[in-house]
């Protein structure tokens, strides 16, 4: 018996160490984006992972480089004059940027799926709703057009669509913002894909809304034991739903951690200038708090710790030197699980 | 939908006697006497002018004439031209020829214009589509009649490749030279118009959706963005229909194609009130159900437009 033989019998998480068992992981990933003003550093060296059936939360500023590194990972970059210059995106331990266009399209919509922001502009606006679910059972499956639209419904109901069968023929701008997020979501779940990642999906709705969407989105992930990368600006979206949280700063992460010990001890300046500039009710009438100052720019990003310029704790060291993302210890020196920070000054963010 | 298309007929009708009101003043205006021009040079007997003037009416008042004129015309008499054959038999033999001519123009403006536009902007700022937009610019500035006589003088008188002057109209290897001469100027829009609506719309959100439902490229491209570029260009082909009708004057001048463009332009070189307005009337009436039609088909590509 040849050693391909025995790896062959081991069934799913495939042969290797427990790593590659991950349903996704993001190893040092670069993305750079080549224009006419020069070099714009969008992603510098991100690592995260998802299992199945958890949610990792990507949180920051726009332009941090949070949606970018979804792009890579769907592979839905516009290259040129989008760039990876190194890194790698493994899927249960096989690096997609390898892999050919054509075997990387079938792992899109059927293993991996995206939400989109804008469900209006997202959806195309010619093509009714049903045409545009039915084409993933279409394409993928090779169903008939008459099984899709049934298969259509069926989503629609899925994901609670009042009167589904007689609204599979209207068209996205006949419906409201939620029920064409829903949609979206709808799309993104049709083949039952492992990891859905979820750009921001309640941004362009109304609060009411945007509860329904996450409690549904949160009920499906249970339903089908779907890895989740959701992407946010929002802190309050992802306290219910997230299991852990990467914060984004520049196209880095700067802070890692399980979700409730990061609203409970930051451990860095940023994330503690972001839940700090949170509105609180028992605040009324103070001025809110802001993080002063403005994201770097990518063509020019700050030496150091790209933080530095808008930190209330820089010191010499953080303009010259960039902090690596180091675990986080308690005060003792017991570990903190899953706990990581990108600052000199971790210990005195946290337990000072 | 049934009110909106009741509601465009009805619009119709003083669009219709508006225009023809116009070019049946147009031709009264234009200077010099049509009866006395027969004579050139000769000098007419006066009596004969008059004979001749009080049969097509001319010495009526004005006002009389396009009274008569349109009376007939709504009973289907287009009125007789000078050498005294019926106009409406004019017309019939006319009509089919630029109809033809037109057809081969709009073939080959859809399938080239929009094949050269797609291809460009597929291909937004790179080579290929820096070289259509430098194509169709000259094709853009140069006049319809110098692109003619340079294609017949070359492709024709010197080459030999295709025959100079059109023999027989339902030919239509005979028709393609000026039919493609004809369709050049839209064509370079068109490419144009494609070109810009593929880039913009390659960009849009829906095409990044489409992408990362996993779809193959072709269907990306043939079903998500063809479908929402074309609803600009079918407007432009359905407008330049009436265009090609109009720019066969000249083209069916350069390549003696004996169609409604000649016709005219005999009428207009005699003269001839009754042709010309039955000519110019039957051209607004056919741009006319045109726009409609397209209008309407507007509404077919595009759901989020709705007549009421």
């Amino acid at each position: 018996m040849t050693i391909m033989d025995k790896t062959a019998d081991i069934p799913a998480p495939r042969a290797g160490g427990p790593d590659d068992a991950r349903l996704l992981e993001v190893r040092d990933l670069h993305v750079e984006f080549h224009t006419r003003d020069g070099v714009a550093k969008a992603v510098n060296g991100v690592n995260y992972s998802v299992d199945s059936g958890e949610t990792l939360a990507v949180l920051g500023e726009s332009g941090s480089g949070k949606s970018v590194t979804a792009q890579a990972i769907m592979g839905i970059l516009d290259m040129p004059p989008g760039k990876i210059p190194q890194g790698q995106i493994l899927y249960r331990g096989q690096d997609m940027l390898t892999m050919s266009n054509e075997e990387r399209r079938k792992i899109r919509g059927q293993k991996i799926a995206m939400i989109f922001q804008d469900a209006l502009s997202s959806l195309n606006p010619v093509l009714s709703v049903g045409y545009q679910l039915g084409e993933m059972f279409r394409v993928h499956q090779g169903l008939s057009k008459k099984q899709a639209k049934a298969k259509a419904i069926e989503l629609m109901e899925r994901v609670k669509i009042p009167a589904a069968k007689q609204r599979v023929s209207d068209y996205p701008h006949q419906f409201s913002g939620g029920m064409r997020q829903r949609i979206m979501i709808a799309m993104a779940l049709a083949l039952e894909p492992d990891l859905i990642i979820a750009d921001e999906p309640t941004t362009a709705l109304d609060v009411t809304v945007q509860a329904q969407v996450m409690d549904l989105l949160k009920e499906l992930q249970t339903e089908f034991n779907m890895g989740l990368i959701l992407i946010t600006h929002d802190l309050g979206v992802v306290a219910d739903v997230a299991d852990k949280i990467a914060v984004m700063y520049a196209g880095r992460i700067v802070e890692t951690a399980p979700v409730h010990e990061l609203y409970k001890r930051p451990a860095h300046p940023y994330t503690r200038g972001l839940l700090d500039s949170i509105p609180r009710l028992d605040q009324k009438g103070q001025e809110l708090y802001a993080i002063k100052g403005l994201p770097p720019n990518l063509l020019k990003i700050p030496s150091g710790c790209a933080f530095n310029p808008r930190c209330p704790k820089a010191e010499d060291i953080c303009r010259t030197e960039i902090p690596a993302l180091v675990p986080v210890s308690e005060q003792d020196g017991s570990e903190l699980p899953g706990r990581g920070s990108a600052c000199h000054f971790w210990k005195e963010t946290i337990h000072g | 939908m049934g009110r909106y298309v009741a509601r465009r007929l009805l619009q119709m009708i003083p669009v219709f006697i508006g225009t023809t009101l116009i070019i049946f003043l147009m031709v009264h205006i234009l200077p010099g006497d049509p009866i006395r021009a027969m004579w050139g040079d000769k000098a007419a007997d006066p009596a004969q002018v008059a004979s001749l003037r009080h049969e097509f009416g001319l010495d009526q008042p004005l006002w009389k004439q396009y009274v008569d004129y349109m009376g007939n015309l709504f009973q289907g008499d287009f009125g007789k031209t000078f050498g005294g054959r019926e106009v409406i038999d004019e017309m019939s033999e006319s009509f089919p020829v630029t109809l033809r001519l037109t057809a081969v123009a709009m073939i080959i403006e859809i399938i080239v214009g929009i094949g050269l536009g797609a291809w460009a902007g597929l291909r937004a700022g790179k080579a290929a589509d820096t070289g259509v937009l430098i194509f169709t610019l000259i094709v853009i500035s140069i006049p319809v009649f110098v692109l003619g006589f340079l294609a017949r003088f070359v492709l024709a008188d010197q080459l030999g490749w295709v025959a100079p002057n059109v023999q027989d109209s339902t030919d239509y290897a005979q028709l393609f030279l000026p039919g493609f001469v004809l369709a050049m100027l839209s064509m370079a829009y068109v490419a144009r118009l494609t070109r810009t609506t593929f880039a913009e719309n390659l960009r849009a959100d829906y095409m990044r959706t489409a992408m990362a439902k996993g779809l193959p490229r072709r269907r990306i491209v043939g079903v998500h963005l063809l479908r929402n570029s074309l609803i600009p260009v079918v407007t432009f082909l359905g407008t330049d229909i009436g265009g090609f009708i109009g720019g066969a004057v000249v083209t069916e001048g350069i390549f003696n194609v004996q169609g409604v463009g000649n016709l005219l332009f005999k009428a207009l070189q005699q003269r001839e009130g009754s042709t010309i307005v039955g000519v110019v009337t039957v051209f607004v009436l056919v741009i006319l159900v045109i726009n409609l039609l397209v209008d309407l088909l507007y509404a077919v590509l595009d759901p989020r437009i709705r007549y009421a």
